[in-house]
């Protein structure tokens, strides 16, 4: 017993050491193309474990994360052009900014006990309103929208690199950070009282759970990862207008993908962006750049997964294991 | 700003209002019956706008007279949609009838990409700019027809569910799901049909909007929110209050389009969806 | 003082008065039994103290304590907890998960949280089944989980919700002892219960309701004899059997 015990520990250590070298050296060898679509799959996953916060763990759908992502790609970029702060402190004032927006819309929905589809359709609301302003805001810059000026040669203050690398090793960071987060979800009381909201709102309460707190802490949390995201974008993708930032796309991105992969779970954001991506690329490389036949192809891929797998891929795997 | 421009606006907005109920009820009708959001409803719209576009391209039908086609097509394309992939989904969670939704949206919306390209079309009539004058106040012909169609079909829909066997049995179906079927309505069948007739709503609304209006495979998204907010806004549930707020919300976008420069009038309707989900959820109009 | 006080309790929904001056109390270590027809008012009384729902009027005091208004968690955190007569587990949580829900309620530290959610599937009989999931676990398992929940939340009175519906006879007595066990333990208990002479052997008192009225109090023997209840009942689907 102690031996299998023993040889257990030995074999997830080197499982560990393998992949410890596979993440940190492996990007070296990718082309420029694959890099960034690995880069994609990360960024994706953050995104959707942020998401999954508050939409998976503690059951509250939101369809408005655009709106803390938006905020957290303004913030940083109009802090960087108009005053040159450097944008790993926007991204940060960003994130607290989100955060905050986050505090006030949980307070108002969860106050007057919005829920499901409701509580949906008025983060809707709230992510369209702020695409609305940004869009007719002369400070936001309108529908022109910000345009990131390349520093040559790339700088770390100015979170701007000339290859692909250093944004990987960026966005990998983030990624174990948020899935970290999400792993203590699992296993700490307040992911607990997050679960046990989502399973039934009016038992949690009646075992001394105070509901609207915790909705609100959920909402925070996601949203400010969520908006870390989208500083990244910003500085990956030096382009950003109220369409990109605000709009229905990055919403739909985050959800599609922790659904597919399985919502309130750790991995599961990471899988569904894992098989989503590939899958879209392989579909873009069998197809020729049709416009829109590897998101068709995706939407498909999504729509059997909901009505055979509702749990999402993970949910296959832990069927599995019980 | 002067009395005549408020009131223009208003008249403005009342007839996209007109459109906007007929989007409304058909949606409620999917709303209040299978208590499905369905997030295609948008792209919906789009495939509406687009089958009117290549009839006329085509064919050189006139958008109104190809109510006749797109109606009964969109209504088929509803209930395959139902049969196939909203049937199997009905009793699983909310979060994934909505992401299904959503999928399908994306699906519909990447079809059209695919197949028509990104650029945006419009259809030309040609009484197109046609205005008529109402006491100094100006109305845009294709906007009037738009709104006598919107009410009209929404009269029909409404005879419908009054006075047919079918339309009882939905009705029934939206009070009490189960209730209904334990008296021998065939649920099934009931939502086959609901869901279609809120297809043919959306699509028809699609066609009456085509010749004033631009088409995109994304034009969906723009009405997405509409449509939600005029059922909202209206009462989740209730063919009055779909019309109601289809008017309500019409005006309040008109009404912020001019007080407001450029589109941040748009908040007007936003601010006030907000502030009835919060207050008021049962909406305007208490069932 | 009584442990527990209500004092002309009132509430109503739309046209119907379900809880009319209800006044009652409940002493420290005692079984309440509350029985009454169907539509009595019961479980609107349970509603009204465990701060589901608000009172229209009235009071409600617990360890001398105004608690009528305070919401259902807080409610709890003063040493309420209650069950449910349709029950509702977590279902995609494990058992012992279910339980440690109610335990960080008073234990912040997670590991204590385990042990004692442990001690008390143990004390309910659930151990064996502690990693199974909620959903699967049968009628009577689910009774049990939702006692172990309530008690992990360190109530000093509990509200039970007809516990016996649906168990056979077994499970029935089962049920009985960990009341009286917990009661010997220091619980105070009021439950609700539909099954007379289950009621009749475990409470102290009885509390009869009647259209949402307080029609009769007292102890087990007084109650049964009680005109108003015998009225209340005959002709009804309830026996005193």
């Amino acid at each position: 017993m102690r031996e299998g015990d023993s040889l257990r520990k030995l074999s997830y250590s080197l499982f560990f050491l393998a992949a410890a070298c596979v993440l940190l050296l492996g990007p070296h060898f990718l082309s420029s193309y694959l890099l960034h679509v690995v880069i994609l799959i990360l960024y994706f996953s953050f995104l959707g474990s942020a998401w999954s916060i508050v939409s998976g763990y503690a059951g509250q759908f939101s369809f408005g994360h655009s709106a803390f992502f938006g905020v957290g790609a303004y913030a940083s970029s109009l802090l960087y052009m108009k005053s040159g702060i450097s944008p790993w402190i926007g991204m940060l004032v960003g994130a607290i900014m989100a955060a905050g927006l986050g505090g006030f819309i949980g307070y108002l929905t969860f106050r007057y006990k919005l829920k499901g589809a409701c509580f949906a359709l008025a983060t809707f609301a709230f992510s369209e309103m702020l695409r609305t302003v940004a869009l007719n805001w002369s400070f936001t810059e309108k529908a022109m929208g910000i345009l990131i000026p390349l520093k040559q040669g790339g700088s770390f203050y100015d979170f701007q690199f000339t290859s692909k690398l250093p944004y990987y090793y960026i966005i990998l960071f983030m990624v174990l950070v948020v899935l970290l987060v999400s792993y203590s979800l699992d296993h700490s009381k307040l992911g607990y009282y997050f679960k046990a909201i989502k399973e039934d709102e009016e038992a949690a309460g009646s075992l001394g759970i105070n509901i609207l707190k915790y909705k609100i802490i959920a909402l925070v949390m996601s949203a400010f990862f969520t908006a870390l995201g989208g500083t990244f974008y910003a500085q990956y993708m030096f382009y950003i207008d109220p369409d990109i930032t605000f709009g229905t796309s990055v919403t739909i991105e985050m959800i599609v993908r922790t659904m597919l992969g399985g919502a309130g779970t750790v991995l599961g954001p990471l899988v569904g962006s894992a098989v989503l991506e590939s899958a879209s690329e392989v579909m873009r490389s069998w197809l020729g750049e049709y416009k829109g036949l590897h998101i068709m192809f995706y939407a498909a891929i999504l729509i059997l997964v909901m009505i055979y797998f509702p749990y999402g891929l993970m949910g296959l795997l832990r069927k599995g294991r019980r | 700003m002067d009395l005549r421009m408020l009131c223009q606006a208003i008249i403005s907005g009342l007839l996209t209002g007109g459109v906007y109920a007929l989007i409304g009820v058909g949606l409620n009708l999917i709303f209040g019956v299978m208590k499905i959001i369905n997030f295609a409803h948008g792209s919906l719209l789009m495939l509406g706008m687009y089958c009117t576009y290549w009839l006329f391209t085509f064919f050189k039908i006139d958008p109104y007279l190809s109510l006749a086609i797109t109606v009964p097509l969109l209504f088929l394309i509803g209930v395959i949609i139902q049969k196939f992939l909203i049937h199997p989904i009905i009793e699983y969670p909310e979060d994934n009838q909505l992401v299904l939704t959503m999928g399908v949206m994306l699906f519909l919306e990447n079809l059209a990409l695919f197949l028509w390209g990104p650029d945006f079309r419009t259809v030309k009539v040609s009484y197109v700019g046609t205005v008529l004058s109402l006491f100094t106040l100006r109305i845009n012909l294709l906007r009037l027809i738009a709104f006598a169609g919107g009410l009209l079909l929404a009269l029909l829909l409404y005879i419908f569910l009054k006075k047919t066997d079918m339309g009882k049995a939905i009705r029934a179906s939206s009070e009490e799901r189960e209730g209904a079927s334990a008296v021998g309505i065939s649920v099934k069948r009931v939502h086959l049909i609901s869901f279609g007739i809120g297809t043919a709503c959306v699509g028809a609304a699609g066609t009456l909007m085509t010749p004033f209006f631009y088409l995109s495979p994304h034009v969906g998204h723009l009405f997405l929110l509409t449509a939600f907010m005029v059922v909202v806004l209206g009462g989740m549930g209730s063919f009055v209050g779909a019309i109601i707020g289809g008017f309500v919300i019409g005006a309040t976008e008109s009404l912020g389009a001019v007080i407001f420069p450029g589109s941040i009038g748009q908040i007007v309707p936003f601010s006030l969806f907000i502030i009835i989900l919060l207050f008021k959820p049962t909406g305007l109009v208490a069932k | 003082m009584s442990f527990l006080e209500i004092k002309n309790l009132n509430k109503t929904f739309g046209g119907l008065t379900a809880v009319k001056s209800v006044t009652a109390s409940v002493e420290k270590g005692e079984i309440v039994g509350m029985i009454g027809p169907n539509g009595a008012g019961k479980t609107t009384v349970f509603n009204l103290i465990s701060g589901t729902y608000l009172p229209d009027s009235g009071v409600i005091l617990f360890e001398g304590e105004n608690i009528e208004g305070k919401t259902d968690y807080q409610v709890c955190q003063k040493g309420i907890c209650r069950t449910y007569q349709i029950m509702k587990p977590f279902n995609k949580l494990t058992v012992l998960e279910n339980v440690l829900v109610g335990a960080f309620n008073k234990i912040e530290k997670k590991k204590l949280a385990k042990e004692f959610s442990l001690d008390l599937l143990n004390f309910t009989g659930l151990y064996s089944k502690r990693n199974d999931v909620a959903s699967s676990l049968t009628l009577a398992e689910k009774k049990s989980l939702e006692l172990a929940r309530a008690l992990a939340t360190q109530p000093k009175l509990i509200l039970l919700d007809e516990v016996m519906a649906g168990l056979n006879p077994k499970e029935q007595s089962d049920a009985i002892n960990l009341i009286l066990e917990i009661n010997r333990k220091g619980m105070t208990l009021l439950v609700i219960e539909h099954k007379m002479k289950i009621i009749m052997s475990i409470s102290n008192r009885i509390l009869v309701l009647h259209y949402g009225e307080k029609i009769a109090e007292g102890f087990p023997e007084e109650v049964s004899n009680h005109p108003k209840v015998i009225e209340a009942y005959l002709g009804g689907k309830d026996t005193l059997a």
